[in-house]
């Protein structure tokens, strides 16, 4: 049984990993299919240093998936903090689900109909171009905020009121008492909104398609090629990404392991 | 952030394969006319169709960067790979562009819904480089609005190691179901219903909608036999020989030709569809004088026969025709003698209630 | 419940802002525009034409509800064996499994025609063995694969998440009490699981019933789901943006209508299923 189930572990991620295995194979590929290997060389990983096309909508990718991640928690922060001071049911309930929206609906729809209000305010207030840096930035955060909001609030509830109320009478203004108190207290809740907005924002594909003008991310420079003979250039980059990401994560894993001893740690003292 | 990533690739440098076949080789530009940097700064916004630029791809020119080098006006660029989602970005109004690349049909229709300012030709030292024959043409017959960037034919592309060379020269291979799963289509309703018009003896302007059904209906018919419709994903699917048999433009056959010798092209008996590409700037274009510069540029004898030799399609531009240095210089194929064609058509702007009639009846073939 | 939270509900303010501006009033002018003609008159002409699309809304439904069944029975063993391991290989697998989740899904997607492709690697690899080549690209099955392969992660994750936190001895307890693995997997595991598995079938049905890559790169564009016509639509200009806004909201109704369906079914979270 045990062996039955690494077994069927390792199809899985067997599954998973294919298509990444064969992005990495042919990135290396001498010729310039992604269908026929020719033979080993990494041309493609030079040639992308004069690709000026694929290395701006990288930046851009980086630029808007930083800066949506940072303000949507920053605004869904203050949101579920707010939230959960609300008394009234209805009013609760009515937010939270006009939260939930951008989290449930398809994104071709949150696309096309943020769209429509970027193209129908441009008309109103008389600009000539209503899509670009701005408007996939506003699309970025506003499609962000539900996930940061619903991975802080549950960690909200679990902190005991009781402490900040303790800390104001100990003379700490709100403010203080928020970042002396909560913030710490809630601090993996934002950690974790902050990540999935940030990995959210970089990988949109749909959403920046309708929102986006000439301000285009790198998925949208990568649909733009698959409509073409892609190049194994498009390969190469993303296999950087893909090593960027995994030594990253591993890094992540390893200081997560490492405060999680600290604290366990902590808890014996 | 980029010079990091430029950094990460340089150390992936180790050896570099160059690739021979048709790729305008040059040491310095020669140019014609004079540029100077009296708009430094500006950005010009190019949105042209993909693959339709050299872009200095083994050592070829890259000609955004020479225009940004001689005139310092920065290029942003950009593609699309249908007329028709040209006019959705331009009519939506999200986005100004300076330079658009459209086709005849798609001009006809933009001066007619007033989105494109006139050229001043005058300011264009190179204008006097177009062939006549491409001047004065139906879409824009006093030459005000659109300078010609390049002219195609369509014609069927097939692999002869798959389908031995007795194909029959005609519309209906593609209906064949010797070809079945291995043939393949446009993927953009204006050039997929011609293929079916051609068979049936149509007018391809035709504003009858009895004909419209009648192509979509035979559309359908074929619609099994198809391995898919595609546009420039043909270039992967014909160069490994994926597919075997596909209607497209000509100068991509070349450029297919370049990667696998075994295709081969022919121009239906049929008749067929026969384009211009030219430059137009729209109406709400941002740089004018900076427009002006750029189509001078492209008409450059040296940039243009770059171009022509990297796209692959037939040229106006008389310094590239009369070029003997030029590698598809009098090339049969993009500058066929009138005699060995069968009849040619442009396409016309049909009117709005049976253009929507066609982009909604292509839906349903789709959806067959 | 009743514990008395801190902070002030103001602080919410810029968000309720942002919220109507960018969530409310977009879905108001997608209803405006499907319910009007071009010069904005008032019109059911859009809503009525939808008929023609009802195909389009059919085999997105069922390619949709296919990959979401495979991806369920693939996902649920992975999930529990991931939670039979070590800590530190569940954290692991976790990675593993999360990965793919930040490459770019249209790479991924294009990568699968390498492999289906007639001159692909299973083609040639079968034609090694003298057998094929099989059609494989530009089916409806590599359309659901292709969903399948983007989306088991979303389902994999939930999944895991919800079976990690079982108590191991409500587990140990049935097996004393005498049942067996399927009883045991009915009565215990499966109902234990079954948020896990609602925000897990939400998560792979949404994206799959409205994706408009995955059918024309592997698909061959031989077919139209809702959100290839939706994107066709679109792409055709401002005169197609009110056909287009109504088959979206038909869709987006659609979708939320499911959600509460299956939120009913399965007793809803307050927050709104699991999040990993």
């Amino acid at each position: 049984m045990k062996l039955l189930s690494r077994l069927y572990i390792a199809l899985i991620i067997l599954f998973l990993y294919a298509p990444v295995a064969v992005m990495i194979v042919f990135s290396f590929n001498s010729s310039s299919s992604v269908w026929v290997m020719g033979g080993f060389s990494t041309r493609w990983y030079e040639g992308l240093v004069k690709n000026t096309v694929m290395l701006s909508a990288l930046e851009h990718t980086l630029i808007i998936a930083l800066l949506s991640a940072v303000i949507s928690t920053v605004l869904g922060t203050a949101a579920a903090v707010g939230i959960t001071a609300i008394r009234n049911r209805i009013a609760k309930k009515a937010v939270m689900s006009v939260t939930q929206i951008p989290m449930m609906n398809a994104d071709i729809v949150t696309g096309i109909s943020l769209m429509l209000l970027f193209i129908f305010f441009g008309k109103l207030i008389g600009l000539d171009e209503s899509l670009g840096f701005a408007t996939v930035l506003i699309a970025h955060i506003t499609f962000n905020l539900p996930y940061v909001i619903l991975s802080v609030i549950p960690r909200l509830r679990q902190t005991d009121a009781h402490l900040s109320e303790a800390a104001m009478d100990l003379g700490c203004t709100p403010v203080k008492a928020f970042f002396k108190v909560i913030l710490p207290s809630i601090s993996t809740g934002i950690v974790t909104g902050f990540i999935m907005a940030f990995t959210l924002s970089l990988d949109d594909f749909v959403i920046s398609y309708f929102t986006c003008g000439h301000y285009q991310t790198l998925p949208i420079v990568i649909y733009t090629m698959t409509k073409k003979s892609v190049t194994p250039d498009t390969y190469a980059l993303s296999t950087l990404i893909f090593i960027t990401v995994f030594v990253l994560l591993i890094l992540y894993n390893i200081l997560q392991s490492k405060s999680e001893k600290k604290r366990t740690e902590i808890r014996r003292v | 952030m980029k010079k990091y990533i430029a950094l990460v690739c340089a150390l992936a440098v180790a050896l570099s394969v160059l690739l021979t076949g048709c790729g305008y080789e040059y040491k310095d530009l020669e140019l014609r006319a004079e540029y100077d940097k009296s708009l430094e700064g500006t950005t010009l916004t190019v949105y042209n169709w993909g693959e339709y630029i050299s872009r200095g791809e083994d050592d070829t020119v890259d000609v955004n960067k020479e225009f940004e080098k001689y005139t310092g006006i920065k290029v942003d660029y950009l593609t699309f790979d249908s007329n028709e989602i040209m006019y959705s970005q331009l009519a939506g109004g999200g986005i100004n562009y300076d330079i658009i690349i459209p086709s005849d049909y798609m001009i006809e229709r933009l001066i007619k819904e007033d989105m494109l300012q006139t050229i001043d030709t005058s300011k264009i030292s190179n204008y006097d480089l177009i062939a006549d024959e491409y001047k004065k043409l139906f879409f824009d017959p006093e030459d005000q609005y659109s300078v010609p960037y390049n002219v195609g034919l369509v014609g069927i592309i097939y692999n002869e190691k798959l389908t031995g060379s007795d194909i029959e020269h005609s519309w209906k291979v593609l209906w064949d179901e010797k070809y079945k799963d291995m043939a393949l289509n446009f993927n953009n309703p204006r050039d997929a219903f011609m293929t079916a018009q051609m068979i049936l003896g149509q007018d391809v302007n035709t504003l009858n909608k009895a004909d419209w059904d009648a192509a979509a209906d035979l559309l359908k018919e074929g619609k099994a036999n198809l391995q898919s419709y595609v546009m420039d994903e043909i270039y992967g699917k014909m160069e490994t020989g994926e597919a075997s048999v596909a209607p497209y433009y000509a100068g991509d056959y070349l450029t297919m030709y370049d990667t696998n010798e075994d295709l081969r092209f022919f121009y239906p008996e049929e008749g067929t569809n026969i384009f211009v590409d030219s430059i137009c700037i729209p109406k709400n274009a941002k740089n004018y004088e900076a427009a002006l510069m750029y189509i001078n540029f492209l008409l450059e004898p040296d940039i243009a026969t770059a171009n022509a030799e990297y796209i692959g399609y037939a040229s106006p531009n008389t310094a590239v025709i009369n070029n003997e240095d030029y590698c598809y210089y009098q090339n049969e194929i993009l500058y066929p003698d009138e005699a060995d064609l069968p009849k040619v058509q442009y396409y016309h702007d049909i009117d709005e209630e049976i253009r929507t009639y066609y982009e909604t009846l292509w839906s349903e073939v789709k959806l067959y | 419940m009743n514990k008395k939270a801190f902070g002030n509900k103001l602080v919410a303010s810029p968000y309720i802002v942002w919220s109507a501006i960018f969530i409310v009033v977009p879905l108001i002018i997608m209803v405006y525009f499907s319910l009007t003609d071009q010069n904005g008159a008032f019109t059911l002409a859009n809503i009525s034409e939808i008929g023609k699309y009802k195909k389009a809304f059919g085999i997105s439904i069922l390619y949709a509800a296919a990959a979401t069944l495979i991806t369920l029975v693939l996902a649920y063993p992975m999930a529990y064996f991931m939670t039979k391991l070590n800590i530190s290989s569940q954290r692991m697998l976790f990675m593993i499994v999360m990965i793919p989740m930040w490459m770019n899904f249209l790479i991924r997607t294009y990568s699968w025609i390498t492999i289906l492709a007639n001159t692909g690697l299973i083609n040639t690899f079968l034609s090694k063995l003298g057998i094929g080549p099989l059609r494989l690209i530009n089916t409806p099955g590599a359309v659901i694969l292709g969903m399948v392969y983007d989306f088991i992660p979303y389902m994999i994750l939930p999944l895991y998440s919800v079976m990690s936190k079982l108590d191991k001895s409500l587990l140990e307890a049935a097996e004393d009490l005498g049942s067996d693995a399927f009883t045991k997997f009915r009565r215990v595991l499966f109902p234990l699981s079954k948020p896990g598995m609602i925000s897990g079938i939400t998560m792979v049905f949404v994206p799959s019933v409205s994706t408009f890559y995955i059918s024309q790169k592997l698909g061959g564009n031989k077919t139209m789901l809702i959100g290839d016509t939706i994107e066709y639509f679109f792409n055709l200009g401002p005169t197609y943006y009110n056909i287009a806004s109504a088959i979206s909201l038909v869709l987006m109704v659609m979708i939320l209508v499911c959600l509460f369906i299956m939120n009913r079914c399965g007793g809803s979270d307050e927050d709104g299923g699991v999040l990993m």
